[in-house]
């Protein structure tokens, strides 16, 4: 068997057992990239003698006898919206090209500390932001099911090298569905964590109170293994959960019987395409065959969603975005340019402190501000900078703002009132499978609404997790959404386990991946 | 224009502050790096006060904890539940485009401080709106000497503790601000919350002034309040409000412009030219779009821990003074003067009162020699030379009557500059004792050479007798000028 067509699993423990050399796997997996990826365009940087160094030092410490890492040898693949040290981190804008950080991000840290070999950097919207992956000054990301498609964002280059082989696992982050919904157009299995259960130290910030890092993977059990070793308390988030993480693997195959599925009724009204709504029903009745009940609940205020998740992430992005300025590090507008009228460029005023004023300075420096955040920035970045500065302003922010978050505590209580009832909630994941590159980038409004099924399990502050259950008449995977109550992980994860024991979906590979003959 | 005015104004100036003080941590707030002042350029800094990407606060618990102990001296409620918000603004010094501050829950509001002044001249009870904490921002200087005019940023300075302290406009002179200032920083220093030292701005003043101008038919008209900003210290503060009353008044006088027609009016202290100038007004910078800081958790505070910070902070300054004058008997302005000096001197007083006993005497060699040479000196009363227990001595031979006070005074002066012990100085200065038969014959023979001065004190000028002493202490140094002339006027009796 070839290391790319093993699990997660399986590969850790062939290298474990020496059946397999660390190296070996992260070639197979860079060979692949080589191959395919001038076609997908998953990835923003290979860190080809990186991750060979990586591996053949795991091989070493092997044949020493020096103990392993959990994920020994296992090629992972990062969303640029981690900082990596050795790596640039570009959050796909043109703002943070070539940037490197200093330091790494809590998440990748752990990987090195467990023995992953981190490949490279995946493509994704710029900042997180949107839902095709078209955001991305670097090009899109094409759907390795139909290369005319898009993969689905914002973490659309880490599913799409999943999908097509070119890692086993992959890390992405999720601020209003952008793990789950690119990993149900590209037919793998994503999940965002609990808010708090991994840490976001090190992730470019996008809105803050939803960003989530979690794994991808092609099964639950191999996101289950990623999990494990990324979750888990940093005293560098503030926000981080002390709670203990459980052993994630450990109770996958346990039966579903008792546990109670809802579904909402709501979520299968106009708009979700007949094809999506056919394979989601299809699936709450292999739960039911496997044990599980299903239950019909209401989610009131779930229409709200997308008008509360566009305006507090947003608002929040505004500030977060704040920082790219020109001034230390990313994009700066070309000196030369700041001020044709006034050879020489700024006037400094001296002896002024902060806020001073001093008109020469000043109107130089918002000049250099302005054009260095118009050249950094695409537009759907400065579209949402545009909403959240207006949302936070002086006469809107009761209207909107605050506005917002009162309906986001509404739509949590609704999660607590249906976790009452049941122990999951189902549905899909999004309302159509993979839709075309171009189809809806001229619309923003119809991309906002990519989201909503899955802006409200931030909101929340819950987990939820997305596999394929099904694939449309022209060969698209359609993708299977469950949510579960804070820290539910493991339920999550068992019952996308014991779904993907009954059916085969997750395994089928598009063609692009089949090896060359 | 006048700057100063001297005799009694026509109006009311009413005043309110705005202080900003650095906490006395040894880290950041918001991350580990060190608040050291002076260190290189850009040294003490992280990813997170550089405001890198992905980096996040985590709140130093001290800076909270130092911050809440100023607020309980001030007697301010401490909320139970308190947040973080971010203020978003554009500076080159603010790296993360907002500073994280507090807006509308404060950790504490609601409190007061009392003008002190011993004389009695100035009481008055100035309220606290609100006491809250934020992080500084980095330090932006404008140099022109490469000819471009670059601006270079220190982020050193960048995340440090601030405690921005409001009152309500409650001070009603330039000199009650700069009292009430004093006593400010004094109960900051002896709590351990700031070294308030100005040179290095951990302690900054904005002040926000107008003037009460007294109308026909009783009404009052109210001039445009006015921010003053730019004062490097408290004498500046007295300085540039006085400037500004007076400037005011002018202004109303040739444009009646009264409060609530213009907008809030910035202007800065130009200290050499003794003058206020108009800032310009920044109305962009006016909406800052605070909202909640998602990466920090808010902070809850419990009574217990309240009750803990309560017992761990010390006496504040109103109540030491009222302490030190009940124990030791002296005069409250005496107890003014040492608690004024800090909580050192107040120990070095306690010890040398411990040692003599009477703390009307330990005070006044505390104000008469002790304080006025360490000024001279300069430095800390801890590391000065003299030390209590010397002191002591000294004062104790005085009353044994081994030497009087001004020759004490000098054997003080001697050990200070010395170093020697009050022993060595003694015996090296040849002071001994005096006995009896040696100043009956010392005064018999200025008494044979002083034929007048018999004969006015014989004509009941006893006061004519300390003309005598002089002469007495010329012959022998060591004489004690009272029972010179105890012993003269007894002598001149028997004759």
């Amino acid at each position: 068997m070839q290391p790319s067509d093993m699990s997660a699993v399986d590969l850790v423990t062939a290298v474990r057992h020496g059946d397999l050399t660390a190296l070996r796997a992260t070639e197979a997996f860079l060979e692949r990239i080589e191959r395919l990826d001038g076609q997908i365009n998953a990835f923003l940087s290979v860190d080809r003698e990186g991750a060979l160094r990586t591996a053949a030092a795991i091989d070493e410490k092997r044949k020493k006898g020096q103990p392993l890492g959990p994920l020994a040898g296992l090629p992972v693949a990062v969303k640029d919206a981690l900082c990596t040290f050795d790596q640039p981190t570009t959050c796909a804008s043109k703002m943070l090209a070539g940037f490197r950080p200093p330091y790494d991000a809590e998440v990748v840290a752990r990987l090195r500390a467990a023995d992953a070999v981190i490949v490279g950097k995946t493509n994704m919207d710029e900042f997180a932001m949107g839902g095709s992956n078209e955001n991305s000054a670097f090009g899109p990301v094409h759907n390795p099911w139909d290369l005319t498609r898009a993969p689905g964002g914002s973490s659309g280059g880490s599913a799409a090298c999943v999908a097509a082989d070119m890692a086993p696992v992959a890390i992405g982050s999720d601020t209003g569905g952008s793990i789950r919904q690119p990993a149900g157009l590209c037919g793998i299995t994503g999940l965002k964590p609990t808010y708090g259960r991994v840490s976001r130290r090190g992730l470019v910030a996008f809105a803050s109170s939803l960003d989530q890092i979690g794994p991808m993977a092609r099964s639950a059990g191999d996101c289950a293994l990623l999990l494990e070793t990324i979750a888990g308390h940093d005293p560098g988030d503030a926000t981080s959960l002390e709670s203990p993480v459980p052993p994630y693997g450990a109770d996958l195959d346990r039966p579903l019987e008792g546990v109670r599925i809802g579904r909402v009724p709501a979520h299968f009204g106009a708009g979700l395409c007949p094809e999506v709504a056919h394979a989601v029903e299809e699936a709450f009745a292999a739960f039911r065959a496997a044990g599980a009940t299903i239950i019909d609940i209401d989610m009131p205020h779930a229409d709200a969603g997308v008008a509360t998740y566009y305006l507090i992430a947003p608002c929040e992005a505004s500030s977060n975005l704040a920082r790219y300025d020109g001034a230390h590090y990313g994009h700066r507008a070309e000196p030369g340019r700041l001020h044709p009228a006034e050879p020489g460029g700024h006037r400094a005023e001296p002896g002024k402190g902060s806020g001073a004023s001093g008109g020469g300075f000043e109107s130089a420096l918002v000049e250099m501000y302005c054009r260095s955040r118009a050249e950094g920035f695409g537009p759907e970045v400065k579209r949402r900078i545009m909403l959240g500065t207006y949302a936070l302003s002086a006469g809107y922010y009761d209207a909107y703002y605050a506005k917002a978050l009162k309906v986001r505590r509404l739509i949590r209580q609704d999660y607590l009132d249906a976790f009452e009832k049941v122990d999951l909630i189902g549905g899909p994941v999004s309302a159509t499978a993979a839709f075309k590159l171009g189809e809806k980038s001229g619309d923003p409004l119809a991309m906002y609404l990519v989201d909503l099924y899955t802006v409200c399990t931030n909101l929340a502050g819950v987990g939820g997790i997305s596999f394929p259950c099904g694939f449309t008449k022209g060969g698209l995977p359609i993708g299977f959404q469950l949510q579960a109550p804070a820290l539910a992980e493991p339920l999550l994860l068992r019952a996308t386990d014991r779904y993907q024991h009954l059916t085969d979906w997750h395994r089928r590979r598009p063609a692009i991946a089949a090896r060359p003959r | 224009m006048t700057a100063t005015l001297t005799a009694a104004v026509p109006f009311t100036t009413v005043i309110g502050l705005e202080v900003h003080v650095q906490l006395q941590t040894r880290t950041k707030l918001f991350c580990g790096c060190a608040t050291t002042f002076g260190a290189a350029p850009n040294t003490q800094v992280c990813p997170t006060c550089l405001g890198l990407p992905g980096s996040l606060p985590v709140m130093n618990r001290t800076a909270f904890e130092l911050a809440v102990r100023a607020a309980l001296a001030l007697g301010c409620k401490i909320a139970p539940f308190t947040k973080w918000d971010r203020k978003n603004y554009f500076y080159p010094d603010l790296p993360k485009g907002y500073q994280i501050s507090q807006f509308d829950l404060p950790f504490s509001s609601q409190g007061a401080l009392e003008v002190v002044d011993p004389k009695g001249a100035l009481t008055r009870n100035v309220r606290i709106t609100r006491v809250h904490l934020e992080e500084d921002a980095g330090k932006s200087m404008h140099d022109e000497t490469a000819g471009t005019g670059d601006t270079r940023i220190d982020l050193n300075r960048a995340g440090t503790p601030l405690c921005e302290i409001v009152s309500e406009p409650d001070l009603r002179s330039p000199q009650e601000a700069r009292a009430w200032l004093n006593e400010l920083k004094l109960l900051l220093v002896y709590l351990g919350v700031s070294d308030c030292n100005m040179q290095e701005g951990s302690l900054r003043v904005d002040a926000n002034v107008n003037l009460h101008i007294p109308c026909d038919g009783g009404r009052i008209a109210k001039t445009p309040i006015v921010e003053i900003k730019n004062m490097n210290s408290f004498r500046s503060v007295e300085r540039a409000l006085v400037y500004e009353s007076a400037r005011q008044y002018e202004e109303w006088q040739a444009t009646k412009a009264e409060m609530g027609k213009t907008p809030k009016q910035t202007r800065g202290w130009d200290d050499p030219a003794g003058v206020t100038r108009a800032q310009r007004h920044k109305e962009e910078s006016s909406d800052y779009r605070y909202f909640p800081e998602p990466d920090l958790v808010p902070v809850t505070v419990s009574e217990e821990w309240l009750a803990a910070t309560r017992e761990a902070m010390g006496d504040p300054p109103s109540v030491l003074r009222e302490a030190l004058a009940a124990t030791w008997k002296i005069p409250p302005y005496d107890a003014d003067v040492l608690v004024n000096q800090g909580r050192e001197l107040v120990s070095y007083f306690e010890d040398l009162a411990g040692r003599v006993g009477e703390g009307k005497v330990a005070s006044n060699w505390m104000q008469q020699d002790v304080l006025r040479t360490l000024n001279e000196r300069g430095g800390s009363i801890d590391d000065f030379p003299v030390r209590p227990a010397a002191v002591a001595d000294i004062i104790g031979r005085v009353a044994k009557g081994d030497f009087d006070t001004s020759r004490a005074r000098e054997i003080f002066a001697e050990v200070l500059a010395s170093g020697r012990t009050v022993d060595d100085v003694v015996a090296s200065m040849g002071i001994a004792a005096v006995d009896d038969d040696e100043l009956i014959s010392l005064c018999r023979e200025l008494l044979a050479a002083n034929p007048r001065v018999v004969a006015d004190v014989q004509g009941g000028k006893e006061q004519a007798a300390a003309g005598l002493i002089g002469q007495a202490k010329k012959k022998n140094p060591n004489v004690n000028p009272g029972k010179v002339r105890a012993m003269c006027l007894e002598l001149i009796r028997q004759m």
